[in-house]
C-alpha cells in the first residue's frame, strides 16, 4: 500500500486525488475517486461514532469537496493551476481585453438585455445553452496554454473567460427574476 | 481478545445488536413514521392501523394535548386551539405568512418566529412541532418494544437556515436524538433509486401539503448526488384548497365568516381537491353558523382555472434548478413524484408536459419521503448490512452571504454548493481606529440585503486600532450535513476569535430551550430528574459502543501508553454509566472523548489513505 503523505494531501489538490497537475483532466476518473474518498470520510459514514469523529469527518468531507469543485470546473481549475505555478493573472490591475472581444461582449449584453426587457424567457434560455457551447473552444485554448506552459496566455484567457462566465450569471439571474 | 473483557455483563456492547432508529416525516398536513424491519422500510400505522398523523395539535383548556386524529377532530368547534399546518410557520415571522387573515390563531410576534396564544399559553411553533414528533416517537417505541437510537428527521430542500434550525429544536425538545437532518426529495430518491437500482439523471417533484420543492440528482454506482435544488417553501396543497374556499366565499356570495365556518369551509375545499382526483365534479355542500347554506358543484376544468398560476408557481423554480445543474428536461431519465398534492390530475399533467415523459408513481407519494428517511436512519444508526453502502451528496439550497457597504450582500456560499461546506472571506476596516466590526449574515440570492432572509448579526470586538484598511477580518461559514451554518470571525492579525452558532437571531436559544424542557415537569420534578439521567446514560452508552468499536477496528494506530490511556478512561465512564450521578458521566465522558480525539485524526487519515490507495485496500479491510 502506498502511503500518502496527509500534509501534500491537504494542501494540494490534485494530489489529494493523486492526478497529474495538468489542466487536462479525466473526469470521469475524478468524479470516481470524488466518490470513492467521500465514501470512507462523509459524516453519514460515521454519524454512530463519538463526537470528535463526526467532526473529522465534516473537516474532511468539505475539503474533499472543495477540491472537487475547483478541479471540476475547468475556469476554477486553471486559476488554481496558475495560483499553484506563482502566476498572478491580475485581476485587479490588468484589466486590457482585445478590442473585437469587448465589442462582442458588449453586443451580447444588450441582446440579454433587450430579451429581460421584453420577457423573453426563451431567448434568454437559447442564449445561455448557445454560449455555453461557444466558449467550448475557449476552453481547449486554455488547456494548450496551461499544458505547455504558457502562463501569460493562459492568464490572458482566464480572464476573457471569467468576463464571459459573468455573463452566465447574469442571464441567470434575469431568467430567475422573470420566472418568479 | 482482551478488549472485550472490557465490556460489562449486561451492557449492550455486542457488535452486531440492531439500534432502533427512525425516519419521520414531519410533513405540514400529514406526518409518518418509519423504520427498517428485517431488511425492509415499513411505515409504523398508530394501533388502530393508520399510517397517517394528521400534523394538528390541540391545546384544549383543560390542560388536554391531543395530537393527530383526536385533534383533527375538534379543527372546526376550536380553531383557535387547534393548530394545524404549523410547518409554515417554523422559523417565519409574521410578515411572511400568506392568508393570515383567514387563520383563526391568536398571533403573538416574537424576535424572528411567530408564537400562538393558545388556552395553555404562548406556544412556540417549535414547541408544537415537538408535539407532533413525540406522538410519532411513542408511536415507533411502542412498536418497536424499546428506546430509539436516533432518528432522522426530513425536510423540504428548499427550507432555508431558520427554517431547518426551527425543526432540530423541536426534535430536541422532543427528546430525539437527531441523527441527521434529510432533505425530502433527497429521501424519496433512495426510497426509489433503491428499488429499482437505477442509473442516471432523475428529477424528484414534491408539492407537499404547504411547500414545494424540485431536487436534480444524479445516481451513480450507489451514490446519490444532488445536482440542484429549488422550490418554495410557501406553496403547497393548502394553497389549492385556499382557491378553492375563495371560490366559495366568491359563488356562494357569503358574509364575513367566524373562525369556525372559516374552517369548516377550508375542510370542504380539501374533500373537494381530494374528490376531483378521480372524479369530473366535486359538490361541496356546508350549513354555516349563520343558517347560511352552501350547495356549490366545482367542476375540474373549474378548479384547473382557478389554480392554473399555482401549477405555473411550480415550473419556474423547476426550469431554474434544471439551468442550474446545466441540464435540458430531456436529459432527465425519470421524474418522481412525492407529496399527496401531486395525486391532482392537473399536476401530473403540467409535469408531463414539461418533462415530455410520464411521470413515475410506483411508491405511495404520501408515503416514500418516511420511507426513504427511515432507510437512511438505518444506515446512519450503525445497523449497516451487506450491500449498503450507498452514499448521499446533498446541497445548501440557498446562498449565503454577509452585508456590505451600501446594504448589499456579499455571497460567500453560492447555492447549490455540495456539503458539508466551508468558505472564507476578508474583510477590512472601514475607518482609522476602528475596534469593533458588526457582522450581518443573510441567506437568498437577491441582491440587497433587505431582500434576503436575515439569519444572525453578531460583533467582533477587540480588534487592535489600526488605519482604515489595515485589519483582516476572516470570516468562515461552515455549513454541516444537516445544511445547518456556523460562522467564525478571526481577525488575523492579532488572532482574535469570535463564533457564532447561527441562530439566537431568530430560533431558540439554548436557555429557552432548558427552560421549555423544564417546564414540561414542572407537575413531576422527578420525571425531569428520571429523564435527563437516561439521556446522559444513553448517550454515554452511545460513546463506549463509538469507543469500543473504533478500538476493535484499529488498535494498531495507538502506543501501549495511548491505549492505556483510552481503557482508563472508558472503564471510569462504565463504571459511572451505572450510577445516578449525571454530572459524574458528563465529566466521564468528556475525558474520554478528550482522550480519543488524537485517535479519531488517525482512524480519519487512514481512511483517507486507504480510499486514496484504491480498492485492493478495502478487500483486506471488510
Amino acid at each position: 500500500m502506498t502511503i500518502f503523505d496527509l500534509e501534500t494531501v491537504k494542501q494540494d489538490y490534485f494530489s489529494l486525488f493523486g492526478l497529474p497537475r495538468r489542466q487536462e483532466l479525466d473526469s470521469v476518473r475524478l468524479e470516481e475517486l470524488y466518490r470513492d474518498i467521500q465514501a470512507k470520510v462523509h459524516p453519514d459514514r460515521h454519524a454512530h461514532l463519538s463526537d470528535s469523529e463526526k467532526r473529522m469527518a465534516m473537516q474532511w468531507a468539505t475539503h474533499v469537496n472543495e477540491a472537487y469543485l475547483t478541479l471540476k470546473d475547468p475556469l476554477r481549475r486553471a486559476r488554481y493551476l496558475l495560483q499553484l505555478a506563482g502566476h498572478d493573472i491580475g485581476l485587479e490591475s490588468n484589466t486590457a481585453m482585445p478590442a473585437g472581444f469587448l465589442i462582442a461582449q458588449m453586443e451580447l449584453r444588450e441582446t440579454v438585455a433587450e430579451a429581460k426587457d421584453a420577457g423573453d424567457v426563451d431567448a434568454l434560455d437559447a442564449l445561455h445553452h448557445r454560449l455555453r457551447q461557444e466558449i467550448g473552444g475557449e476552453y481547449a485554448s486554455l488547456r494548450d496554454a496551461l499544458d505547455t506552459g504558457d502562463f501569460a496566455r493562459a492568464g490572458a484567457l482566464v480572464r476573457q473567460l471569467m468576463f464571459q462566465e459573468k455573463l452566465f450569471q447574469e442571464i441567470d439571474e434575469a431568467l430567475s427574476v422573470l420566472e418568479a | 481478545m482482551a478488549l472485550l473483557q472490557l465490556s460489562e455483563p449486561g451492557q449492550s456492547a455486542a457488535p452486531h445488536e440492531h439500534r432502533l432508529a427512525v425516519g419521520i416525516d414531519l410533513g405540514t398536513t400529514n406526518s409518518l413514521v418509519a423504520t427498517v424491519r428485517s431488511g425492509m422500510a415499513v411505515v409504523l400505522n398508530d394501533e388502530l392501523g393508520r399510517p397517517l398523523l394528521p400534523s394538528v395539535v390541540r391545546y384544549g383548556a383543560g390542560g388536554r394535548v391531543e395530537v393527530g386524529h383526536d385533534a383533527q377532530a375538534h379543527q372546526s368547534a376550536d380553531p383557535r386551539n387547534t393548530i394545524v399546518s404549523v410547518k409554515r410557520f417554523m422559523g417565519r415571522g409574521l410578515k411572511d405568512i400568506a392568508h393570515i387573515e383567514s387563520m383563526p390563531y391568536d398571533f403573538v410576534e416574537a424576535a424572528g418566529m411567530i408564537k400562538l396564544k393558545t388556552a395553555q399559553g404562548i406556544k412556540s411553533p417549535v414547541e408544537v412541532s415537538a408535539d407532533i414528533l413525540k406522538a410519532l416517537c411513542e408511536r415507533a417505541e411502542a412498536s418497536l418494544g424499546g428506546q430509539l437510537t436516533g432518528a432522522v428527521i426530513t425536510v423540504p430542500a428548499y427550507f432555508d437556515d431558520a427554517q431547518r434550525q426551527a425543526t432540530k429544536d423541536a426534535a430536541r425538545l422532543a427528546g430525539l436524538n437527531v441523527l441527521r437532518l434529510l432533505n425530502e426529495p433527497t429521501a424519496a430518491a433512495i426510497a426509489y433509486g433503491l428499488d429499482n437500482a437505477s442509473e442516471g439523471i432523475y428529477a424528484v417533484y414534491d408539492l407537499g401539503g404547504g411547500t414545494f420543492d424540485i431536487s436534480i440528482l444524479k445516481l451513480a454506482k450507489g451514490v446519490f448526488q444532488v445536482l440542484s435544488t429549488g422550490g418554495d417553501s410557501a406553496l403547497g396543497g393548502d394553497d389549492f384548497d385556499h382557491r378553492i374556499f375563495c371560490w366559495v366565499i366568491e359563488r356562494a356570495k357569503l358574509s364575513p365568516l367566524s373562525h369556525e365556518d372559516a374552517r369548516l369551509l377550508q375542510m370542504r375545499a380539501r374533500e373537494a381537491k381530494e374528490f376531483l382526483t378521480l372524479n369530473g365534479e366535486a359538490p361541496i355542500t356546508a350549513k354555516l353558523s349563520t343558517g347560511e347554506f352552501v350547495d356549490l358543484r366545482l367542476t375540474s376544468e373549474t378548479f384547473t382555472e382557478i389554480t392554473r398560476t399555482l401549477v405555473q408557481k411550480t415550473l419556474g423554480p423547476t426550469r431554474k434548478a434544471l439551468r442550474d445543474a446545466g441540464l435540458r428536461p430531456e436529459d432527465v431519465k425519470g421524474v418522481v413524484m412525492v407529496g399527496g398534492a401531486t395525486r391532482m390530475p392537473q399536476i401530473q399533467n403540467a409535469v408531463e408536459n414539461f418533462f415530455g415523459q410520464e411521470p413515475l408513481n410506483n411508491l405511495d407519494p404520501d408515503k416514500v419521503v418516511a420511507l426513504g428517511a427511515a432507510t437512511q436512519a438505518n444506515l446512519l444508526a450503525g445497523n449497516r448490512a451487506a450491500g449498503d453502502d450507498w452514499l448521499l451528496l446533498d446541497v445548501i439550497p440557498l446562498s449565503l452571504g454577509i452585508e456590505t457597504m451600501g446594504g448589499l450582500v456579499e455571497k460567500i456560499i453560492p447555492r447549490n454548493s455540495t456539503i458539508p461546506v466551508a468558505r472564507a472571506q476578508e474583510f477590512t476596516t472601514f475607518k482609522d481606529g476602528q475596534t469593533a466590526m458588526a457582522l450581518h449574515v443573510a441567506q437568498g440570492e437577491r441582491e440587497l440585503v433587505s431582500d434576503c432572509r436575515s439569519l444572525a448579526r453578531f460583533e467582533l470586538r477587540g480588534i487592535p486600532p489600526m488605519v482604515a484598511g489595515a485589519a483582516r477580518i476572516r470570516v468562515t461559514f461552515q455549513v454541516d450535513a444537516d445544511g445547518l451554518l456556523s460562522v467564525t470571525a478571526r481577525e488575523q492579525t492579532t488572532g482574535h476569535e469570535a463564533h457564532i452558532e447561527v441562530k439566537p437571531s431568530y430560533g431558540l436559544s439554548d436557555d429557552e430551550i432548558a427552560a421549555m424542557l423544564k417546564d414540561g415537569y414542572t407537575h413531576a420534578s422527578e420525571d425531569a430528574f428520571r429523564r435527563a439521567l437516561r439521556e446522559a446514560q444513553v448517550e454515554a452508552q452511545r460513546l463506549v459502543e463509538a469507543v469500543q468499536s473504533a478500538l476493535k477496528e484499529d488498535a494498531h494506530l495507538l502506543s501501549t501508553l495511548e491505549r492505556t490511556h483510552i481503557d482508563g478512561c472508558l472503564t471510569k465512564l462504565q463504571t459511572v454509566l451505572l450510577g445516578d450521578d449525571r454530572r459524574a458521566i458528563d465529566a466521564a465522558m468528556d475525558a474520554l472523548s478528550k482522550g480519543t480525539a488524537e485517535f479519531a485524526a488517525r482512524r480519519m487519515n487512514q481512511s483517507v489513505q486507504r480510499a486514496l490507495a484504491g480498492k485492493k485496500v478495502d478487500d483486506v479491510t471488510l
